[in-house]
């Protein structure tokens, strides 16, 4: 078996991968990509920390079940309103946005 | 030992694409490396003997949800997609990648400082029966899980309402 540590610096690289692309990126459906990336970093996690310091129990395996779950319909909601934003203010960068009443 | 040999050529196809997926300027080439990255998370799953979480990663995220971004992109970013660059200030990436240095170095060292009770070696490498996932999703027992079953597919609705509410054409 990987030793659980492995994991753990695989997933905290991923996560911070994800949080240096969402502060230096300025497009919104870039910022919405390094989003995803942080969150399944997060359910490697919750499947490692499961799998081998919890075995035969399923809390892990059933929070990162729901976590794809909801991460697919936080990504069609925030989709839906890029692409409202990019019908008012014609662009796709978030320094467009600058009052919320368009 | 095989174990590691994946586990190592899993990690550096998701380290490698999550990399160039934040580093590409093109929005488009981002998606397709995010797609390598989802693929190399179903292949952790599989390596850790998810066997249903694997398929359900491949289904929802690399079947559904990188199509939703393929779409949106080809709506929204036209001028991106011809490859217009990005413009990125210098002085921001300099300081998210210091940031982000900082905060990796904290949390492994926190990570690795602590000594985890290591039980893996107690259960064989065999995967997960379908029947006592299935038990467990829809049992109303201690637990079991049909509480935030029933509630996902009524958040799932609610999503598809408020997406359509949100990106409808105004009529007026």
């Amino acid at each position: 078996m990987v030793p659980v540590e492995c994991y753990f610096v695989l997933s905290a690289l991923l996560f911070f991968i994800g949080v240096f692309g969402f502060i230096t990126r300025r497009n919104l459906i870039a910022m919405l990509i390094s989003i995803e990336l942080v969150l399944n970093a997060v359910d490697i996690n919750f499947a490692a920390f499961n799998r081998l310091l919890f075995p035969g129990e399923f809390e892990g395996f059933f929070m990162t079940l729901f976590s794809i779950g909801v991460s697919a319909a936080e990504s069609a909601v925030a989709i839906a309103i890029i692409i409202n934003v990019y019908r008012n203010f014609k662009s796709d960068s978030v320094e467009s946005i600058t009052n919320m009443k368009g | 030992m095989a174990n590691l040999v994946v586990f190592c050529i899993l990690a550096v196809v998701i380290l490698g694409s999550a990399l160039m997926c934040v580093m590409t300027k093109r929005i488009m080439r981002a998606a397709t490396f995010m797609l390598f990255v989802l693929f190399g998370v179903a292949g952790l799953y599989f390596l850790l003997d998810y066997t249903y979480l694997g398929a359900a990663q491949i289904a929802v995220y690399a079947g559904g949800v990188t199509m939703i971004y393929v779409f949106a992109i080809q709506l929204v970013s036209k001028r991106t997609l011809q490859g217009l660059i990005e413009r990125v200030s210098c002085s921001r990436m300099l300081w998210g990648a210091l940031l982000t240095l900082v905060s990796v170095v904290t949390v492994i060292a926190v990570f690795l400082k602590n000594k985890f009770i290591f039980a893996g070696g107690l259960l064989p490498d065999a995967e997960v029966p379908m029947k006592q996932i299935g038990h467990a999703l829809v049992g109303s027992e201690k637990y079991q899980y049909v509480l935030p079953f029933e509630f996902i597919s009524v958040f799932l609705l609610a999503c598809i309402i408020g997406g359509l509410v949100v990106s409808r054409k105004k009529e007026d």
